[in-house]
C-alpha cells in the first residue's frame, strides 16, 4: 500500500472512530463503517483500529474473523449473498445458485477479477415464505428465479461508475 | 422484490390504540406493571419461554453497579432458519415494540434501550430511525416522557454482524460490548450482570409487542387465550411445502393439524417445529399441540410436502449448525461436525446401525453438555429425523 493511501485509510479511520466513540463496544460500529466505505477490512486496518480504541490488533481480528458480514471472504464492490438456508433449499435455491456461477464467472467464496462482484453463502435472511432469497450488499431479492439472475448482475452494473458508492450503499 | 407485507391473518396488535398501554403503564407503580404482566403469565416469544414478568421483576430488584444503570434490550436478531415473523413486525409495528420497550424501561428503573438488530435486516434501519425520531418529538422518548417528570429513556439501534449465536442473550451482549458473539457462562445473569456488568432486560421483538397489548386491555385477557401453561397468542412464521407460507397470529395450543388447515398444508409429511434447533414432527403426530409444554417453537413452521427427502433435511440443519457454532466448547464445535459427517455416510448408504446407534448417543452428549442453546438444541433435528424416518435414510444406494 502507498504512503499516501495509507494516510488516508488512517485518517478515514480516526474520523470514525470520533464519532462512534473509543470505547470498545464502539468497534463492531466502526468495522462495519470502515468496511462499507473501503469493501473489506484490511490487516493494516485493523492495526490502525485497534490503535484508536487502545486494544490488542489480535482482539480486532478475532472479531473481524468471528462475525460473518466482517470477515467476508470476498472483497467486491457488490457483495451477493445467497441463502442457503432450509426453506430458501426447498424453494429452488440451488439452480439459482449455479446460475449465479455461471453468470458471474466465479465460485462461491470468490471475488470477480475486476473487483465488482464478490459472491457468498449466507445462513438465513429471514426471507423464507419467498425464498430464494438473495442479499445485494443491503437490498434484498426475493423469489429470485436462475432467469433473473443476469437481470440482478445488470441491474448492479448499471449502477457502477461515478456514482458506485452511493447506490451500492442505497 | 421484496415484499415486506407477509401478514396472512389480522393481527391483535392492528386494533390495540397507539400508546394506549404505554398511558395505562404510566398510571401505574411498577410493581404494579410487573405484577399484570406476572399475572397473564406471558412467556418469552423469542422461544426459550422464560416468563418476562419474573425477568423484570429480578431486574427491577438488582442493584445498578456504580457509575452505571439499568438497560432494556430488544433482540431482533432473528437468525433462526424459518423465522420472519420478527422482520413483519418491525415493518409494519414498530411503534408497538418502541413503546413495549418504554414500558419495560418504567417497570425496571432502565434510561437506556438498545435494539440489537441483525444486519440481514438492514434495509429495516431507516425506517426504524425515523420511527425513533417521531417518537422523540411526540415525548414518547427522552425526558419526562409522557408528562411524567423524572422518566426519562431513549433508545438507540446496534448493529449485528452475521451471527445466529448472538440470539442467545449472552452473546449478545458480548456482541454489544463488541468481542465476538461467543455466550457466558450463568450464572450472573443479565437481569444482575448484563450489558457492560449491569442489570439488563434482554426481551424478544414480539414480547414487547404484546406487554403493550396486556396493559392496553388487561391480564386476565391474555390470560384467557392458549392454554394454562401457554397463555395468548404467538405469531407464528410458516414457509416451505404450502399454500400460504406467511405470518400467522394463532392462539398457543392449537394442533399441527389446525395449522397445516390453515396454511394449505395439507398432506404434509413432516413439519419442523422450532427451526433448525427444534424438532422434526411427522404426520402421525400431527396432533401435538404448538405451546411451550408440547411442540415448542419461537414461532419458526416449516412444512415438509410428502416429495421430500428427509436426510437432505437434516443436512441442511447440520451444514447450519456446523457454519453457526461459535466454537467456543468442544461437544457443539466438534459434535456437530460428527454429526454432519454422519449424514454424508447415511447418504452414500455406507452407515451401520451401531454406528448410528452412537451418533444419536453424541447428540444426547451435546444436549447435556453444551454451553449455551445452541449447542443443546443443535442435534434435536437430526435426532428426531433419525427416530421418525428410519425406514428412509437407512441402507441407501447412490441411485436414490
Amino acid at each position: 500500500m502507498l504512503v499516501g493511501q495509507q494516510q488516508r485509510l488512517q485518517e478515514d479511520i480516526r474520523e470514525i472512530v470520533a464519532q462512534h466513540g473509543h470505547d470498545r463496544s464502539a468497534l463492531i460500529p466502526v468495522l462495519q463503517e470502515l468496511q462499507k466505505r473501503h469493501t473489506t477490512v484490511s490487516d493494516f486496518a485493523m492495526q490502525v483500529v485497534a490503535d484508536e480504541l487502545g486494544i490488542h490488533p489480535a482482539e480486532v481480528y478475532g472479531v473481524t474473523s468471528f462475525y460473518a458480514f466482517l470477515r467476508q471472504p470476498t472483497k467486491g464492490r457488490f457483495v451477493f449473498r445467497l441463502c442457503r438456508t432450509i426453506s430458501c433449499e426447498l424453494g429452488g435455491k440451488s439452480r439459482v445458485a449455479r446460475q449465479l456461477e455461471n453468470d458471474l464467472g466465479i465460485a462461491f467464496g470468490e471475488t470477480t477479477g475486476d473487483g465488482r462482484f464478490g459472491l457468498e453463502w449466507a445462513s438465513c435472511l429471514g426471507m423464507c415464505d419467498q425464498g430464494p432469497a438473495l442479499l445485494v450488499n443491503d437490498r434484498v431479492y426475493t423469489r429470485v428465479t436462475p432467469e433473473q439472475v443476469h437481470q440482478i448482475i445488470d441491474e448492479c452494473k448499471s449502477t457502477f461508475g461515478a456514482h458506485a458508492r452511493q447506490a451500492a450503499h442505497s | 422484490m421484496i415484499q415486506v407485507n407477509s401478514k396472512k391473518t389480522p393481527f391483535t396488535f392492528d386494533s390495540i390504540e397507539p400508546e394506549s398501554g404505554l398511558r395505562a403503564a404510566l398510571g401505574m407503580s411498577r410493581a404494579d406493571i410487573i405484577g399484570e404482566v406476572s399475572a397473564c403469565a406471558l412467556r418469552g416469544r423469542g422461544g426459550a419461554g422464560f416468563p418476562t414478568g419474573t425477568k423484570w421483576n429480578l431486574a427491577a430488584a438488582a442493584r445498578v453497579k456504580p457509575g452505571g444503570a439499568k438497560y432494556v434490550v430488544c433482540n431482533a436478531d432473528e437468525g433462526e432458519p424459518g423465522t420472519f415473523k420478527d422482520r413483519v413486525l418491525l415493518a409494519e409495528h414498530a411503534d408497538m415494540v418502541f413503546e413495549g420497550m418504554t414500558i419495560g424501561a418504567r417497570a425496571i428503573g432502565a434510561p437506556h434501550g438498545i435494539l440489537y438488530l441483525r444486519s440481514e435486516y438492514v434495509y429495516l434501519r431507516p425506517h426504524l430511525e425515523s420511527v425513533l425520531a417521531r417518537r422523540r418529538s411526540e415525548n414518547l422518548l427522552g425526558k419526562d416522557i409522557g408528562g411524567v417528570a423524572g422518566f426519562t429513556f431513549d433508545i438507540h439501534i446496534h448493529m449485528g454482524a452475521g451471527a445466529y449465536v448472538c440470539g442467545e442473550e449472552t452473546a449478545l451482549i458480548e456482541s454489544l460490548e463488541g468481542y465476538r458473539g461467543e455466550p457466558r457462562n450463568r450464572p450472573p445473569f443479565p437481569v444482575d450482570t448484563g450489558f457492560q456488568g449491569q442489570p439488563t432486560v434482554v426481551n424478544n421483538v414480539e414480547t414487547f409487542a404484546w406487554v403493550v397489548c396486556i396493559l392496553s386491555r388487561s391480564a386476565s385477557w391474555f390470560k384467557a387465550i392458549g392454554t394454562k401453561t401457554s397463555t395468548g397468542y404467538k405469531l407464528l412464521s410458516v414457509s416451505g411445502d404450502c399454500r400460504e407460507p406467511g405470518v400467522y397470529e394463532v392462539p398457543l395450543g392449537i394442533s399441527v393439524a389446525e395449522l397445516l388447515a390453515k396454511v394449505g398444508g395439507e398432506g404434509a409429511k413432516a413439519v419442523q417445529i422450532g427451526g433448525a434447533s427444534g424438532h422434526c414432527v411427522p404426520a402421525s403426530e400431527f396432533g401435538r399441540k404448538i405451546a411451550f409444554e408440547d411442540a415448542s417453537t419461537g414461532g419458526s413452521i416449516i412444512v415438509f410436502g410428502p416429495g421430500r427427502d428427509m436426510l437432505a433435511v437434516a443436512r441442511n440443519f447440520m451444514e447450519f449448525f456446523v457454519e453457526e457454532s461459535c466454537g467456543q466448547c468442544t461437544p457443539c464445535r466438534a459434535g456437530n461436525t460428527k454429526l454432519l459427517e454422519g449424514v454424508e455416510m447415511l447418504e452414500r448408504g455406507e452407515c451401520s446401525m451401531s454406528y448410528l446407534q452412537e451418533l444419536l448417543a453424541l447428540g444426547e452428549t451435546m444436549q447435556l453438555a453444551s454451553k449455551c442453546g445452541l449447542g443443546q438444541s443443535s442435534p434435536n433435528a437430526f435426532v428426531s429425523i433419525v427416530k421418525h424416518f428410519k425406514d428412509e435414510i437407512m441402507g441407501r444406494t447412490l441411485a436414490n
